[in-house]
């Protein structure tokens, strides 16, 4: 007891130089994490804004302030609202079936048994893979001279058509990689969010005579509402960055028709060199971005407060 | 009573249909991918395709380290992969441990501004931070490459998490010993974090390992480039060659994949946090 008190009394004054040392101690240890994204993060942020009313060559001399005339040539320019049209296309026809998809799957293998953990595994296998080794592995298999997809689709009696030089099917295919790719890392967020329902409300509606729909859509849809959201969020910000199975696919092309936001960037700033111009796309695209999550985080919650 | 068991069988039947199509159509195309990179080039372009057709080879397998420098890729992609990781994974438990247990002046204010980085996506700041690394003189450098990566937001988000679910007064003990704060950290609180900093390691080390676009824009030229950027150029530039990209592919895949079935959830937990770094 007197030895506790001691150090009561010993930790109470030694409190004001122990607390700075404390103090001390915690600015190192951030300090690596806040210089790094100082240099990497904030001031590259900054720069992306002063970069954007610029113009400057590859050598990045000649800085030339262009006023608001990138973001005029913005609001002109035929290629940067086709890539957005592209990219809106992308994200509207993935997010939904994505979800609805990797949902249904969840449900589907829910329960624990060894060949759900076995389909469980197997569906995650595209999420640990690289989008450049299964874009092209997709492309050999559609491809319409070797494919074998290809070729069973024929059977099945389809016209094909080379998929990926198609104006027309190009975007679809490419929608439909990303869909089977991202398949297991949203089924593996949505299995989390399935299990942390109480079996209790279930049991509770089948003793009141509720169908297999029924309770998908009084319990699960609502119990689900924040991972949805979450989801959907997340969704849609992934999808309005997409650019690995484009670039390993498409390149963009045919005709552009493939060509999304992050894309035009990249070529706009790697390939052309306009590195001035390519920042204000790219303002651009974080704006839009996030203008959309926030205002579908919104009507998500709000929905969720609906339904409550 | 008699009707709903038949109607649950009926349901159970079709569940097991559509998920036995649905194994079937994820591993198709790796499997496809296993078998072509074993072929020789004339049976893979025959009409019609078939799976398993003409002799099995090692050829391919012999031909990616010529036709491409992909043992360079691979070297590369090990070299950033796993210093990334290692690093960031450091800085990122430093730094959220800090947040989580420690006061100091401009804690809250920081800790604020690295959520907001978690807003910012990489292709917004990926011209700039280009411009910023060729000034510097390190583009076609592993430090130019690995830098700016050194530290990630959502790292230091999770792993501050984790530390504040931890027991208060936990560190005091050490404290009362006279323990400083670094030994306190390293020698109490690491070791109680080992599952989250390994699910952190895999989510780091198996980003880099994929990341295209990153690797892309930081290297202009095959001495550091990484192997997606790699395979994806050479897809790019050359007459295809499938067997041969089928082997990259193989090879580009198989470390992550004998980690993942070892250690499944690690890698399913690590996976999933990254759903979390918007």
């Amino acid at each position: 007891m007197p030895l506790l008190l001691y150090r009561r009394v010993y930790t109470m004054k030694k409190k004001s130089s122990l607390g700075k040392a404390r103090e001390r101690a915690g600015l190192l240890f951030v300090l690596p994490s806040m210089t790094i994204l100082t240099i990497f993060v904030f001031i590259p942020l900054i720069i992306s804004f002063v970069f954007s009313f610029f113009k400057f060559d590859m050598m990045f001399n000649n800085f030339e302030f262009q006023k608001l005339d990138n973001y005029i040539r913005l609001f002109q320019d035929g290629k940067f609202f086709n890539a957005l049209w592209n990219t809106v296309y992308y994200t509207v026809c993935t997010v939904p079936v994505q979800i609805m998809i990797s949902l249904i799957v969840a449900i589907l293998i829910k329960k624990q048994s060894w060949f759900n953990s076995f389909c469980k595994t197997v569906f995650f296998i595209p999420a640990i893979c690289s989008m450049t080794v299964i874009s092209i592995i997709w492309s050999f298999l559609i491809n319409k001279d070797i494919g074998m997809f290809s070729y069973w689709l024929e059977l099945l009696g389809f016209e094909m058509v080379d998929l990926l030089n198609s104006p027309v099917w190009a975007m679809p295919t490419v929608i439909l990689v990303g869909i089977w790719k991202n398949l297991g890392f949203y089924m593996v967020i949505l299995l989390a969010g399935l299990n942390g329902i109480d079996e209790s409300y279930y049991e509770a509606a089948v003793m009141d005579g509720a169908g297999a729909f029924q309770k998908f859509r009084k319990i699960t849809i609502p119990m689900m509402m924040p991972t949805l959201s979450f989801t959907v969020v997340n969704c849609i910000i992934g999808s309005f960055q997409v650019f690995d199975q484009v670039y390993v696919m498409t390149k963009g092309g045919p005709l552009f028709k493939t060509q999304t936001l992050v894309q035009l960037i990249y070529s706009t700033a790697f390939e052309s060199f306009d590195m001035g111009y390519a920042s204000t796309i790219a303002v651009a695209l974080f704006a839009i971005t996030f203008v959309v999550s926030v205002l579908t985080f919104k009507h998500m919650t709000r929905e969720e407060d609906n339904i409550a | 009573m008699k009707r709903k068991i038949k109607g649950s069988l009926l349901g159970r039947m079709i569940s097991l249909l559509v998920l036995l199509l649905l194994v079937f159509i994820i591993l198709y195309p790796f499997i496809w991918m296993v078998v072509t990179s074993f072929k020789a080039e004339a049976d893979i372009v025959s009409w019609p395709p078939k799976l398993f057709s003409g002799e099995f080879g090692l050829q391919s397998y012999k031909d990616i380290w010529e036709r491409i420098p992909f043992l360079t890729y691979y070297r590369n992609t090990i070299i950033f992969a796993l210093s990334v990781s290692l690093i960031s994974l450091t800085f990122d438990t430093m730094a959220g441990y800090a947040f989580a247990r420690i006061d100091f002046k401009g804690k809250n204010i920081m800790f604020l501004l690295v959520m907001g980085t978690l807003m910012v996506p990489f292709q917004v700041i990926m011209v700039p931070l280009f411009v910023e690394v060729y000034k510097m003189n390190l583009i076609n450098t592993y430090l130019g490459m690995i830098l700016p990566r050194a530290t990630n937001a959502f790292g230091i988000f999770m792993m501050r998490s984790f530390f504040i679910s931890l027991p208060k007064g936990l560190e005091e003990a050490g404290r009362i010993d006279g323990a400083g704060e670094f030994k306190i950290f390293r020698k109490i609180m690491l070791p109680q974090c080992k599952a989250a900093v390994i699910s952190l390691f895999i989510f780091h080390f198996m980003y880099q390992w994929n990341d295209l676009l990153y690797p892309l824009i930081m290297t202009t030229d095959d001495s550091h480039k990484t192997l997606p950027a790699g395979i994806a150029s050479f897809m790019g530039t050359h007459v295809v060659e499938y067997g041969v990209i089928m082997a990259g592919a193989c090879l580009s895949i198989l470390p992550i994949l004998i980690v993942y079935l070892f250690a499944q959830k690690q890698f399913v937990q690590g996976i999933a946090m990254s759903g979390m770094k918007g």
